[in-house]
């Protein structure tokens, strides 16, 4: 097979062929890392990585050697005649705020520029149980914070259908890796949207599983009760095998489920098959349906969306989630009171990097306030700040106390809907790509393009976004997001797989499929440059 | 620069002290508070460490049940409330002895509430302190200022050993106590001494004060007598023995009458003990307005505890100190002071087993206040710590009303023991200790000594009985010790022909 036909094979595909003997890992592991190299670009500025690349930009680290060597080991282990993992030689990509050991992890800050984890995170050790190979770590906005990677110390990542676009955020390296075929599967983490709204721009597949399902253990916090690591893929089956590897009880996670793990992958299979929404009521979320500032092709893929879930049999009615509407202001009070405690660690005494002040004594105070102004960006500094200010004395009660109550309200809200219906559905993102620095000087508008997803991290529901086909004024990804009450993740994967089996039905084939080449745009826009 | 201080008579003639205090308890479990690292003292720097209790990036906490476990046995010995469901929050402060920039605490949901403990001084008055709670939280690190003098403040460099970070602590706070007076000083040893006792008893905690397994914070502050507003406190922080745990509430009232006399008033702060010079220094400024930005520990659930498992608890507490020290005074029929000589001495638990063994309560206090004891003090340890078994003390004690031997070479018997020579038995075969009970041979010693001190034998005849010491003490002599001194005393009398 060809590096393309390769790189562009389903996780669950490429396990089929690994199993069958038609391919090895070690063939399947180079393509891919063979295609990264083509389509991260080059660096703009060699002395400044914060510039970025000429390409997508989506890998941090890529680690090479040791994919490979995972890679040849479960084929000799494969030829051998051992059990093996269904995903084992299927590569993976991680998300650079999951801790690995042997290679780098930054959080894509320059705090954490030269670190190297003493430990996996979970869901990593359960990759290598799995003997799936690592291909590296993903960009991300600095600590996850930001829904565009542009926040990112080493630079944006683009998004693959145009590069001058954003490929959303937090996770816009996991997304565009998936999404450009650089790996088929990859971990990432969202707080409030941060994996479902790089997958709704991209183009590609993105879950949030319910809080405590998937261990947290060795995920750098953000916001310790909204956090949650999931899987993107291309395709709803993929995102459900990932989500059976990294699920379970942690021991090492507080708040890690005791249920068990899926069945994820064979209720998608469900839902895709013919008739597999029949019954199913999905219940329209009428504050995100005509919510401030929604796309008109967004909105109007949506409504196709609905009539695509009518025509597979499911029932489409309009539900109220009255107290969604104080989502915003609960979560962004909630978020940074917990990241301001979260990154306090950053310090300079102890890991990362240092920064000594200027001139004048050199105190350890000093030395943490130099280190913390050198080694955050405007954004982490934005949130700490206004975390800080959350948590005061006199305060407390106003602002994270009064959020709290909020955040009891909207779980109602979502217990009373799950009353009526058996999933949510809305629009995952109320807009398609921005282009690159439109929303960064303006973090308002910013932190709009989170409303529904929001909701979803402060109840602590499982929700996952599918591609919705592409907005008709500018030809870019539109995402659906699906909501289901807590612990019923399975139900998620039948609904969304249903309705990516009847959209791709109408298109003849996935999203992704119209994907235009990166190697081209790349050399389009290097062209483009040099005139 | 020394603070003023009046005189504590003075001082109490003028104002009533209000103690408090914040003891903090190093538990004694295997592993820390939140992690699997071990919880151990004294070894190298760093090395009992885990990524969580250095608080690397993505680490979570977990609670250690064992930890919990004792907080609610601790309250439970404090008659508190043990909350059904209580909470951690995180402390926020930056500084480098605790490796995540905040400590993780109980705030406003502790496990214990509402408790009293009943304090003994030493002369037996009883005051009851009230608890107001007894909470969980983790240890911090062990900072080593290198340079200047031994402070932060000019200081070339610091070492930071996190060993320590994240052993559970049990912090107990009291509501607090008027109307000590002059025994203020007193009252504020024998609680520390009391929580001790207790936490010891419960086997929670190695309790030696020497390593920092409990720590005292002590609060002071004064009234005008007669007044009824509480005045402004000082908290004194970290002192680590008894004894200044006294000294220093005594030095606070002093300074607290000498600053209220002056006019002046006191400056709410912590401050620093100096053993070395008996006095207390300013440390920092210490107001209600500390900006720690609480709030509930986000990685943590909140701790349940259910009826069931609080009186399985409840039942493997073993008996309060206080009340098996009445029962005990009450079974050995023993005096007030002598009971608490028992106390101070520290042998309660040796007698209590030496009767247990097979001694009266009068043999038993007999051994370990009084050869023991010696014994002990003469080699510079406790008598507990002596290696003395109850079983030599009733061993001993057979022999000697057997008439196998008697005091003075039982207590011979006791050293040759505690140097391996075997049981006591054993060394009274080995070495032929044995009373000489041969009237023939005693009798020959007696000749044989009459003989030799003529002058005295005829004393004795002329009616000067007491003169027969001198004689007894060469016969004793002659037989190593090992005759009965009242039979040889009786002989000498009978052959001279006097009556006793």
């Amino acid at each position: 097979m060809s590096r393309n036909e390769l790189v562009q094979l389903s996780a669950a595909a490429a396990a089929a062929k690994l199993a069958a003997g038609e391919v090895s890992s070690e063939e399947l592991t180079r393509a891919h890392l063979e295609h990264i190299a083509s389509t991260e670009g080059e660096a703009l500025d060699a002395a400044d990585r914060s510039r970025g690349t000429s390409g997508l930009n989506s890998f941090l680290h890529v680690a090479q050697e040791e994919a490979l060597a995972t890679a040849r080991g479960v084929d000799a282990s494969r030829a051998a005649g051992d059990d093996l993992h269904p995903l084992a030689g299927v590569p993976v990509a991680v998300k650079d705020n999951i801790v690995t050991r042997g290679m780098p992890t930054t959080a894509a800050s320059r705090m954490l520029e030269g670190w190297l984890s003493p430990y996996d995170a979970t869901v990593v050790a359960k990759l290598r149980e799995a003997r799936m190979p690592i291909l590296g770590k993903t960009n991300l906005d600095e600590f996850a914070m930001g829904s565009s990677t542009e926040h990112s110390a080493f630079g944006a990542t683009r998004n693959p259908w145009d590069l001058d676009r954003i490929p959303g955020g937090s996770g816009g390296g996991s997304a565009a890796a998936v999404a450009a075929f650089q790996a088929p599967l990859a971990l990432g983490s969202d707080t409030g949207g941060s994996i479902r709204q790089p997958a709704a721009v991209t183009g590609s597949v993105g879950v949030h599983p319910t809080y405590g399902s998937v261990s947290r253990y060795g995920a750098i916090a953000m916001a310790s009760s909204l956090d949650q690591i999931g899987p993107h893929a291309r395709t709803v089956r993929d995102a459900a095998l990932l989500h059976e590897v990294l699920g379970g009880h942690d021991p090492r996670d507080a708040t890690s489920l005791k249920d068990p793990v899926g069945p994820y992958a064979a209720q998608a299979a469900e839902g895709a098959a013919e008739g597999g929404l029949r019954g199913m009521r999905v219940g329209v979320v009428k504050e995100l349906l005509d919510a401030e500032g929604i796309q008109a092709g967004v909105s109007q893929r949506f409504r196709e969306s609905l009539e695509a879930l009518r025509a597979a049999g499911a029932e489409v009615l309009e539900v109220s989630l009255p107290n969604l509407r104080y989502s915003l202001g609960a979560y962004y009070l909630i978020m940074s009171s917990e990241v301001s405690s979260n990154l306090a660690k950053y310090d300079g005494v102890r890991f990362g990097s240092r920064t000594l002040p200027e001139d004048g004594p050199v105190t350890i105070e000093r030395v943490m306030a130099a280190t913390r102004a050198a080694g955050f960006n405007p954004e982490a500094k934005r949130r700490i700040i206004l975390g800080t200010y959350a948590l005061s004395a006199g305060y407390y009660d106003q602002y994270y106390g009064a959020a709290q109550k909020v955040r009891t309200l909207v779980m109602r809200d979502f217990e009373q809907a799950f009353g009526q219906v058996d999933v949510l559905v809305s629009p995952t993102s109320p807009t398609t790509a921005f282009p690159v620095g439109e929303k960064v000087e303006d973090p308002l508008a910013m932190y709009l393009n989170d409303i529904a997803t929001i909701p979803v991290n402060l109840a602590g529901v499982p929700a996952i976004s599918v591609p919705g086909g592409l907005a008709p004024e500018n030809g870019l990804p539109v995402g659906v997001q699906f909501v289901a009450p807590v612990r019923e993740d399975a139900r998620l994967y039948r609904a969304a797989a249903g309705l990516e089996a009847a959209l791709e039905a109408e298109w003849g084939g996935p999203l992704l499929d119209r994907l235009p080449s990166t190697e081209s745009l790349i050399s389009a826009r290097t062209e483009g440059a040099a005139k | 620069m020394s603070d003023e201080t009046l005189s504590f008579d003075e001082a109490l003639a003028k104002y009533d002290p209000v103690l408090g205090f914040e003891v903090h308890v190093e538990l004694n479990t295997r592993t820390k508070m939140f992690d699997a690292a071990p919880n151990a003292f004294g070894d190298v720097p760093n090395t009992n460490t885990t990524p969580v209790s250095l608080g690397l990036p993505g680490v979570l906490p977990m609670v250690n049940r064992t930890a919990v476990e004792s907080a609610i046995k601790l309250g439970l010995a404090l008659g508190c409330e043990i909350a059904p469901v209580s909470e951690f929050s995180r402390k926020n402060y930056f500084y480098p002895d605790t490796p995540k920039n905040f400590q993780t605490s109980q705030y406003d949901k502790p496990i214990a509430e509402n408790g009293s403990l009943d304090v003994e001084l030493e002369d037996g008055t009883v005051f009851t302190v009230d608890i107001e709670r007894a909470h969980m939280e983790e240890d911090a690190g062990k900072l080593s200022h290198m340079g200047g003098a031994g402070r932060i403040q000019g200081a070339s460099y610091s070492l930071v050993d996190y060993n320590r970070a994240g052993v559970p602590l049990i912090e107990i706070v009291t509501r607090p106590i008027r109307g000590a007076g002059e025994r203020a000083p007193e009252l504020a040893r024998a609680y520390v001494a009391a929580i001790r006792e207790i936490v010891k008893n419960l086997g929670i905690s190695d309790a030696r004060m020497e390593r920092g397994n409990v720590r005292c914070d002590a609060n002071v502050s004064l009234m005008p007598k007669g007044a009824d507003t509480l005045g402004t406190r000082t908290e004194t922080k970290n002192v680590n023995s008894m004894r200044s745990v006294e000294r220093a509430v005594r030095y606070e009232i002093c300074r607290h009458a000498a600053v209220l006399d002056s006019g002046a008033p006191i400056v709410q702060e912590t401050r620093h003990w100096h053993e070395d010079t008996r006095e207390t220094t300013s440390g920092r400024p210490k107001s209600d307005a500390d900006d720690y930005r609480y709030f509930p520990e986000p990685d943590l659930v909140p701790v349940v505890t259910d009826a069931e498992w609080i009186e399985r608890l409840r039942a493997e507490l073993p008996e309060p100190p206080a009340e098996r020290r009445r029962r005990l005074k009450a079974e050995w029929g023993y005096s007030e002071e002598e009971f608490r000589d028992v106390v101070n001495a520290g042998v309660m638990d040796q007698i209590e087993e030496t009767i247990a063994t097979g001694a009266s309560a009068a043999v038993a206090r007999k051994w370990w206040m009084g050869e023991i004891s010696r014994l002990a003090k003469q080699r510079e340890v406790e008598p507990g710590e002596l290696g003395v078994t109850p079983a030599t003390v009733v061993e001993l004690n057979q022999l000697i009303e057997k008439g196998e031997i008697n005091d003075k070479i039982a207590r011979q018997v006791l050293e040759h023991v505690l140097d391996d020579e075997g049981t006591p038995a054993e060394v009274v075969e080995k070495r032929g200790l044995a009373v000489v009970s041969d009237e023939g041979a005693l009798s020959t010693a007696v000749d044989e000594a009459l003989a030799a001190m003529p002058d005295v034998a005829e004393k004795i005849r002329g009616g000067k009985v007491q003169a027969a010491g001198a004689v007894v003490g060469q016969v004793m002599k002659a037989t190593r010790g090992q005759a009965d001194a009242g039979r040889v005393r009786e002989l000498i009398l009978q052959k001279l022909g006097v009556e006793g």
